[in-house]
């Protein structure tokens, strides 16, 4: 009795299965769309250069991604030139098959919005990358610079203390560029709303940190009191940490940056204590993002300079409290992933 | 009668030192903290990089030559060297690897103009976009490269013997260095003598061709020099530096100070006052925080009106002026 119930059951189970077969071959249509929209799609990344932590970390993530869905990824190198990037994204526009989508770091706020406006018209999806500038992308991805600024004057705020002379130096990265005026503007609304603080000088590094360590110098020089110096760029806030290092202030004065998150560049120095805080950018967050967007647009229907969108990385002002092992990436591994 | 003939000896160098001079003791009564010894210290350490690429431009620049190729040598031979150490050579192989190379570059500048007759501006330009390009595409792998922790280039930027950098006494040094090679050498007053009239010197039996291609190669290795210097002080190089004006900079510290680019004058003192000149104004332009656009502006004016005066006091005429002048 037991066994024949048994193999009922089983006779049942295996028709079930039987019957259940055509339901199940019945296949999801999205694979096959999501094939057809992004395959053989040509995507080219034109940052300000290649030879830097960010755009390699982009380049790394994109280019694992694009291939995956099988368009192809190409990036170009201006080298910091803007001729030399306009250049690459005339000849992008030019090129045939022209690039579905152009993925560009501009140098500052005007210079490629014609271009790239052209772009548009021409049915290319523009992306802007890190720096904003005065033109109306499908998306921009990258840091809300007013807020960076903020953080890290909060960050500076917090590290001089009440007790402090509240004295702030700045080391802005030079006057043209987007990052640089916005990072100027969301300091300045922390510190003017600060009981007491204030700026006792703001020179220019031009991104270069033999300049900065040459104006830091002469900052430490006439205000040894100051409590909190904010150097716009990691690239270049080596030079001031060498000037407070020389000058023997690392006890007395915090050196506050921002940077792309990669470990060599800002969380070895955190750990060290070169910088006391790095406004870091979650560079594969940011890279998924992009991601996100080149897989909607593509397959959104929308057309190129019809709608503008802004996603902000969300960022938090780094120190040693909330150091975390992955709170920086690694370079050598995201490239390693690629081979 | 007497003012004019005073005046007539007021060449581009004196003039330069008078502006320096009324820079200095302005600042000196007008700004608080200007007149300090760490303050003067700092204000050498700012051009002292600057001042030993200088005197290897200087030394180019009086034989009637120029060198773009300088920046570009300073920022790749170092991040070159660097990445080799990082990538695990030895201290020694790195360093006599990166010499060889910073050697190879003064030497093929130097014979082409020498003996391949290209001018100066356009051998120079090429080689160094190839030395920048090469390296920076098949030898490192980032802008910047990093010195490893304990190497002596760390040592070396931390050392300051009675508190002063040691920047400051290896500047002073090559500068008397080069003050004896040019002014008590046999080959460093052959220097002036090929450059005032080189067909001249060579009628006069001097190896005008091999002194040309030593002077490329004493500017390549100052170069490599001032390039060390920079890596020990920020414990690391960026060779973004090959995009910046520091070439311009170079060359307006030996032109201000009066060293002109026709060949045949000027000498060490020439680019101590240049030199002086630029570390005292960008110093004070940074205590009175004027704004990078302002100062490039006021940088330009003193340099023109410097070589206006000049031009007036000291109009060219045939017998100064020359073929081939810049």
């Amino acid at each position: 009795m037991k066994l024949k119930t048994f193999a009922t059951a089983a006779a049942l189970a295996l028709a079930g299965i039987g019957l259940a077969g055509p339901s199940l071959a019945e296949s999801d249509p999205g694979p096959a769309e999501y094939a057809q929209a992004l395959n053989g799609k040509r995507i080219v990344l034109i940052p300000m250069a290649m030879g830097f932590d960010l755009a390699q970390g982009w380049a790394a993530i994109l280019e694992r991604e694009v291939k995956a869905f099988g368009g192809t990824f190409e990036t170009r190198d201006p080298n910091w030139s803007t001729e030399a990037g306009a250049q690459a994204i005339t000849e992008a526009i030019a090129s045939d098959p022209k690039p579905d989508m152009l993925i560009v770091m501009p140098p500052d706020l005007n210079s490629y919005s014609r271009l790239l406006k052209k772009a548009q018209d021409k049915g290319i999806f523009v992306l802007l990358i890190d720096n904003p500038a005065n033109f109306a992308p499908d998306a921009y991805m990258g840091s809300n610079w007013t807020r960076l600024g903020e953080l890290e004057a909060e960050a500076a705020v917090k590290a001089c203390g009440d007790g402090s002379s509240k004295k702030i130096g700045l080391v802005q990265g030079d006057e043209v560029n987007a990052t640089s005026i916005y990072q100027y503007e969301g300091i300045m609304k922390v510190l003017d709303a600060a009981e007491g603080f204030q700026v006792v000088a703001k020179p220019v590094s031009n991104w270069d940190p033999t300049n900065s360590r040459t104006v830091t110098a002469t900052m430490l020089q006439q205000n040894p009191d100051i409590c909190a110096i904010i150097d716009f760029w990691d690239g270049d806030a080596t030079g001031a940490a060498a000037a407070i290092r020389d000058a023997n202030l690392q006890d007395k004065v915090k050196l506050i940056t921002t940077g792309g998150g990669e470990q060599t560049a800002d969380c070895d120095m955190i750990q060290n204590g070169t910088y006391h805080a790095v406004v870091m950018t979650e560079l594969v967050r940011e890279a998924g993002d992009m991601v996100a967007m080149i897989k909607y647009l593509l397959q959104s229907g929308v057309k190129p300079g019809e709608h503008t969108a802004r996603i902000y990385t969300l960022e938090q002002a780094t120190t040693k409290e909330n150091l975390r092992p992955d709170s920086c990436w690694n370079l050598k591994a995201l490239q390693a992933m690629n081979q | 009668m007497d003012l004019s003939r005073h005046l007539r000896g007021l060449n581009q160098a004196r003039i330069v030192v008078a502006i320096t001079v009324l820079i200095f003791v302005i600042a000196s009564v007008a700004l608080p903290g200007f007149l300090t010894p760490d303050n003067l210290i700092a204000i050498i350490r700012s051009v002292s990089v600057l001042g030993i690429l200088a005197l290897g431009m200087a030394i180019v620049i009086i034989g009637r030559g120029i060198d773009l190729s300088m920046v570009a040598v300073m920022a790749m031979s170092v991040a070159w060297y660097l990445q080799l150490l990082n990538n695990g050579w030895g201290d020694h192989a790195a360093l006599a690897l990166a010499l060889a190379g910073v050697l190879a570059i003064g030497l093929v500048n130097g014979f082409l103009v020498a003996y391949a007759d290209v001018p100066a501006i356009f051998v120079t330009l090429a080689t160094g976009s190839f030395t920048f390009g090469f390296v920076r595409s098949q030898l490192i792998a980032q802008d910047a490269v990093t010195v490893p922790g304990d190497h002596w280039i760390i040592g070396l930027g931390k050392a300051r013997p009675a508190d002063v950098p040691a920047d400051i006494y290896i500047f002073l040094i090559l500068a008397f260095a080069a003050f004896l090679f040019l002014r008590f050498t046999k080959w460093g007053r052959y220097v002036y003598y090929a450059g005032d009239n080189p067909l001249a010197a060579r009628n006069a039996g001097m190896p005008v061709r091999p002194m040309l291609v030593l002077r490329y190669v004493l500017s390549a290795l100052s170069a490599f020099i001032a390039g060390l210097l920079t890596a020990s002080s920020l414990q690391s190089i960026n060779t973004r530096v090959v995009n910046s004006n520091l070439l311009y900079d170079i060359v307006l510290v030996a032109v201000i100070g009066g060293i002109g680019l026709s060949g045949g004058k000027g000498g060490v003192r020439n680019v101590l006052i240049g030199a002086a000149l630029i570390g005292i104004l960008l110093n004070v332009m940074t205590i009175l925080d004027i704004p990078q656009l302002e100062q490039n502006l006021i940088k330009s004016t003193i340099l023109l009106v410097a070589i206006l005066i000049d031009g007036l006091l000291n109009p060219r005429d045939e017998q100064t002026a020359q073929q081939g002048d810049i």
